[in-house]
């Protein structure tokens, strides 16, 4: 089956500046990729490219095998904009409908969709008087018209609240059983971990990492932390035991070691018996993740 | 079409909710009832039924009033959508630009039609109810209704394009009031100047007709005026009007909103958001 969208050796320059520097990707039906990176590196221009918004300089973009922008492809996408903004004097059901016509489906669905995204009871109102999530729902909703064979999202949960961020993701699973690529951006990581198969780690206009949160764990190699808190009175020992061991204020000792190295000196650590009080063993946090990738080149 | 459809009810709706539709409703009933009831001197000079006279006049409000409606109608067409961050996510629907502003081109035309029917209408009214001879000045009124919306059309399209150029709501409205001035204001002032220092030579004879045909609120002066055999009760540029035939301002008139349209759609086309 052909991908849903690909995108081979994708360059974009904005006068001096190179934007994007031969990007590839590929994203097949039914699959959720998650694009993280620093403001600036390139996200949504790489949106927007898809989108057909705006042209691009080198390379190969396809969305459902044909030209991003073209009437064919712009049928078969829907778009959600960072900050979506609607016209003001409009009423919630009003600007759906239009949505809904644009592209030739039935108006009358409009109410259908204001309920899917819990906005029933604000649909009479005009959208001027809405709140930031409000407004955030309503751009949910017209992505959620027609079919759509790709979606793409550009920080959708920003200004949503943790409970209506949990609802959007069961959506985009459902959505995604069903066949539709999903392509968001994201600066929250920990949501993007479990909703998502891939993350797309974006730096300097570059793809520097690509792949499952485990693969990029594995990848990245980061030491594992070791908190130990020794018994009362037996902290001399244990220092005397690990003297790589960085004491941090509230008197526990801090040990950082490789992957592989996790097990012995856990080993070690157990072998001191009554000395040690407690242990916690941390693994290098998302955020550690993304730094670690997003920083390589030096930003 | 129903994408132009839809595009063009959500456009009136916003008009609606904005006070477009009762600010033009307004200014059009409002100042052709002042000019219905200055007009009423002239009849009997002239041997004229009194609505012919009073289509005469306004033709005189039209030029001004009806490109300026137009002007302050759309030029937030595209601006505004750029500054309110909603082109972006309208233009990755499967609609062509040509639509979008074709929806909102029907929406603003409707607005300007109800606007100018309901103001020239009240005047007929007036005309109508003080002389009943007035009834045969009908067909010139018709005429002045749907050559109101060409003028209107024109300018709508003018303001399109000012919109996509401008690219900010601030920017395009200086752009439609210069755009006013020049067309309408003093364009013709410059005309009036050099029929003056010509004294009746090369310029008046030769330039002149091609010269008002040019103009878009010009032609439909023009047409109007010479369509209603009503030159003898303007003055002025107006004066002119006899010597231009009647098919050449008519065809001014249709081209003319052609051309800005066009000119709107390419503008619109380069606009990236």
């Amino acid at each position: 089956m052909t991908p849903t969208l690909t995108i081979s050796r994708l360059t974009k320059r904005f006068g001096e500046v190179e934007a994007l520097k031969a990007v590839s990707l590929t994203l097949e039906a039914g699959r959720r990729a998650a694009l993280l990176g620093h403001n600036g590196a390139g996200k949504s221009t790489l949106m927007k490219i898809v989108l057909g918004l705006i042209p691009y300089d080198g390379g190969d973009v396809t969305v459902c095998g044909m030209a991003p922008g073209s009437p064919a492809a712009r049928a078969q996408v829907a778009y959600l904009p960072e900050n979506a903004a609607f016209h003001p004097a409009l009423t919630g059901e009003e600007q759906l409908r239009h949505y809904l016509a644009l592209r030739g489906e039935n108006p009358k669905q409009a109410m259908v969709l204001l309920a899917r995204v819990g906005l029933e009871k604000a649909a009479h109102r005009r959208i001027g008087t809405y709140s930031k999530g409000m407004r955030q729902r309503i751009g949910l909703a017209q992505t959620l018209i027609g079919r759509p064979r790709l979606l793409v999202l550009d920080e959708p949960t920003s200004g949503l609240d943790p409970v209506s961020r949990r609802d959007f993701y069961d959506l985009l699973d459902g959505l995604a059983a069903e066949g539709t690529a999903i392509l968001l951006s994201s600066h929250v990581l920990t949501e993007v971990e479990a909703r998502t198969d891939r993350i797309l780690i974006l730096s300097g206009g570059e793809l520097v990492a690509e792949g499952t949160l485990a693969d990029l764990r594995a990848r990245a190699a980061l030491p594992v932390s070791l908190l130990v808190r020794p018994a009362s009175d037996r902290a001399p020992s244990l220092v005397a035991a690990f003297p790589e061991a960085v004491a941090s204020g509230d008197g526990l000792l801090r040990l950082s070691c490789a992957q592989a190295q996790k097990l012995p000196l856990l080993a070690r650590i157990s072998a001191l018996g009554g000395d040690v009080a407690d242990l916690d063993v941390i693994p290098p946090s998302l955020e550690d993740i993304y730094s670690h990738f997003s920083r390589r080149d030096g930003q | 079409m129903n994408r132009i459809l839809a595009t063009a009810i959500s456009e009136f709706r916003i008009a609606f909710r904005n006070r477009w539709v009762s600010i033009a409703t307004g200014m059009m009933v409002l100042f052709a009832l002042v000019l219905a009831a200055a007009g009423a001197a002239p009849t009997g000079d002239v041997g004229v039924n009194r609505l012919s006279v009073t289509v005469a006049s306004l033709t005189s409000l039209a030029v001004y009033l009806v490109p300026l409606l137009a002007l302050l109608m759309s030029f937030d067409a595209v601006a505004g959508e750029v500054e309110r961050g909603t082109l972006p996510l309208l233009l990755t629907y499967p609609v062509s630009r040509l639509q979008i502003l074709l929806g909102k081109l029907l929406a603003h035309l409707v607005i300007l039609a109800l606007a100018v029917t309901l103001g020239y209408g009240a005047a007929a009214l007036v005309a109508v109810w003080s002389d009943a001879e007035a009834i045969r000045g009908l067909g010139s009124l018709w005429r002045l209704i749907w050559s109101s919306v060409l003028l209107g059309a024109t300018f709508l399209g003018a303001g399109y394009a000012l919109s996509a150029l401008a690219r900010r709501p601030s920017g395009a409205a200086g752009f439609a009031i210069a755009l006013w001035l020049v067309a309408v204001v003093l364009y013709d002032l410059a005309l009036l100047a050099l029929i003056v220092s010509d004294g009746g030579g090369a310029f008046t004879t030769q330039a002149l007709p091609v010269a008002l045909l040019a103009n878009p609120a010009d032609a439909f002066r023009v047409f109007n005026l010479s369509a209603a055999e009503a030159v003898a009760a303007a003055g002025g540029i107006g004066g002119a009007a006899g010597a231009i035939p009647l098919w050449q301002s008519a065809a001014s008139l249709f081209v003319w909103p052609l051309a800005a349209i066009a000119l709107a759609v390419t503008a619109f086309r380069k606009v990236t958001p």
